[in-house]
């Protein structure tokens, strides 16, 4: 796995896409951050860092299957999947280096945003008057959120040897999974379910993470999505059917 | 025996690519896998590699099964897929090191193998060079030094030589050829003229059946039901007079503009030339070509494969 993985990063490095997707990601963030008055901090008046991680998982939500689309698409069209899968190394080899490759790109994009943090701190008044462990229960959810969303944009790129479609398709379950429950649970017709169609979601575990309570059945939800989406695309390329 | 296939069958979806196919290499021994394109050899040979389950039946691959015992199968098999998939943005060095990898080789082993591998592959000059600027021979050594790495028992190369320019594939069969002696080695082609530069045998598959499966010798002997000379003289000479030669089954006109050129067929065994040459000198007839026909083995690739 770990060679795979190594593999993986460095054509991260050797190619642009690691920078382009570190680049777009901290100045979008950090536009939002600081200089757009409608989600700035410094317009807003309170020390906290709302705005990264409530538009995060959004700049995520494009960014990550960017990340991922290529995976196993690429592959399956250059045919080097054949010559991955007649090593001697197993298939979760294969789906685990590829997939915690994308999540050490991304997680390695979050670390800059600490900066902020020392920023925003150090602004309060009086200074340091931040929520610390709601950043840091937002950060834990930040990065098993973006685990959920590698792991989606990974099954996408596993489905189809077309990276456009797999960059869509990607883009459209990780909105799903977010945010796609929470909106459902809006609908005027589930009554009393309403609190359990939003639980399905990640927004809302993502969102209990936020408020700094490191709760256990949030990490195990999390973990489970992202074993069962890694579970299917272990079967699915398990078919060897393209 | 280094693989054994026994009555295996691939089925896509409702088509058959592979239709209870049964053979044996033993070690050391070089076998041509030959069939049109669509046969199924591709296919074999990826269920020989645990790349695809068969359907039924079964590959055994040094005593390892193909789909019960993937890893162990892996590990002993260099296998060069068809059209040579390669990840071009890796340089030839790095592409081989982690291909080492994946074997479970490191450190100075794993360096020492892919200079050796550099070396023997004739990769020397192009090694600092990424594989997408390689032509495509050099890629084909780069595939064949993956296949090779990790000294391999079994090498399984699914079209080795296609598409590479006449000068290339001498070079690649040359290094096959090179790299095989204590091997057992698979390799699948449509060229014939491959088949007699390399193999001890041959193995001839049609729409997943195999049809053939013997030396190449005996497989032209078996497949010439005539014996055909072939003549030229400087003038025209009368057909009834040479199909009165004795041992003569049929003369035919061959269509060349120069020099008149007949084509005596005769039962196998007979050989016909002397006869010719007498007939020559007794008529004063300038007999300028004089040329016994084998059974060519474009001839026997074609009566196998074209019968059902």
């Amino acid at each position: 796995m770990l060679q795979i993985l190594a593999k993986e990063f460095s054509s991260f490095l050797n190619s642009l896409i690691a920078y382009i997707v570190m680049g777009v990601f901290l100045s979008a963030i950090g536009l939002l951050m600081w200089v757009f008055p409608e989600t700035s901090v410094l317009d807003y008046g309170y020390a906290d860092m709302f705005t990264l991680f409530s538009l995060g998982p959004y700049v995520f939500i494009f960014l990550i299957p960017a990340i991922t689309m290529r995976s196993f698409a690429e592959e399956k069209k250059g045919g080097t999947l054949e010559i991955l899968f007649t090593k001697p190394v197993s298939d979760w080899d294969i789906i685990l280096g590829k997939y915690f490759a994308c999540l050490l790109l991304v997680v390695l994009t979050l670390i800059p945003t600490v900066i902020y943090y020392f920023s925003i701190s150090a602004l309060g008044n009086p200074p340091g008057n931040i929520d610390t462990p709601g950043v840091i229960g937002s950060y834990i959810g930040l990065i098993f959120l973006a685990g959920a969303f590698c792991a989606i944009g990974i099954l996408s790129s596993s489905i189809t040897p077309n990276q456009i479609v797999s960059f869509i398709l990607a883009a459209f379950l990780c909105y799903l999974v977010f945010a796609g429950f929470d909106s459902l649970a809006m609908l005027n017709v589930w009554s009393a379910d309403a609190l359990l169609i939003k639980q399905i979601g990640l927004l809302y575990h993502y969102d209990s993470l936020g408020k700094g309570l490191i709760d256990s059945r949030d990490l195990v939800y999390f973990i489970s999505v992202i074993a069962i989406i890694l579970l299917v695309t272990r079967i699915n390329l398990g078919t060897r059917t393209w | 025996m280094s693989v054994t296939v026994q009555h295996l069958t691939k089925i896509y979806g409702s088509q058959k690519a592979v239709n209870n196919v049964s053979f044996s290499v033993s070690r050391g021994e070089i076998v041509g896998f030959l069939g049109p394109n669509g046969a199924g050899k591709s296919t074999t040979m990826k269920v020989a590699t645990s790349y695809l389950p068969p359907t039924s039946g079964r590959v055994l691959v040094e005593g390892y099964d193909s789909a019960a015992q993937p890893m162990d199968v892996k590990r002993v098999i260099g296998y060069l897929p068809e059209h040579n998939p390669l990840y071009l943005d890796l340089y030839v060095h790095e592409y081989l090191s982690f291909s080492g990898k994946l074997y479970g080789m490191k450190g100075l082993q794993l360096r020492k193998r892919v200079v050796d591998m550099v070396e023997r592959c004739g990769l020397g000059e192009e090694q600092n060079k990424k594989i997408e600027s390689l032509s495509k021979g050099y890629r084909q050594r780069v595939g064949l030094a993956q296949a090779l790495l990790h000294d391999p028992t079994v090498l399984i190369l699914d079209e080795p030589t296609s598409g590479l320019d006449p000068n290339q594939i001498l070079e690649i069969r040359n290094l096959i050829k090179d790299v095989s002696k204590d091997k057992t080695v698979i390799f699948s082609t449509h060229i014939m003229q491959e088949v007699e530069a390399l193999c001890d045998r041959v193995v001839v598959i049609n729409k997943g059946e195999v049809v053939a499966d013997d030396t190449l010798h005996n497989l032209k002997s078996a497949s010439a039901s005539s014996a055909v000379v072939i003549i030229d003289f400087e003038v025209a000479v009368d057909v009834h007079l040479l199909s009165s030669l004795p041992g003569v089954n049929k003369v035919e006109k061959v269509d060349v503009t120069l020099p008149h050129r007949y084509r005596l067929y005769s039962q196998t065994g007979v050989d016909l030339r002397p006869e010719i040459f007498r007939f020559a000198a007794d008529r004063n007839l300038s007999l300028i070509g004089l040329k016994q026909e084998e059974g060519s083995l474009e001839n026997i690739f074609h009566s196998l494969t074209q019968k059902s």
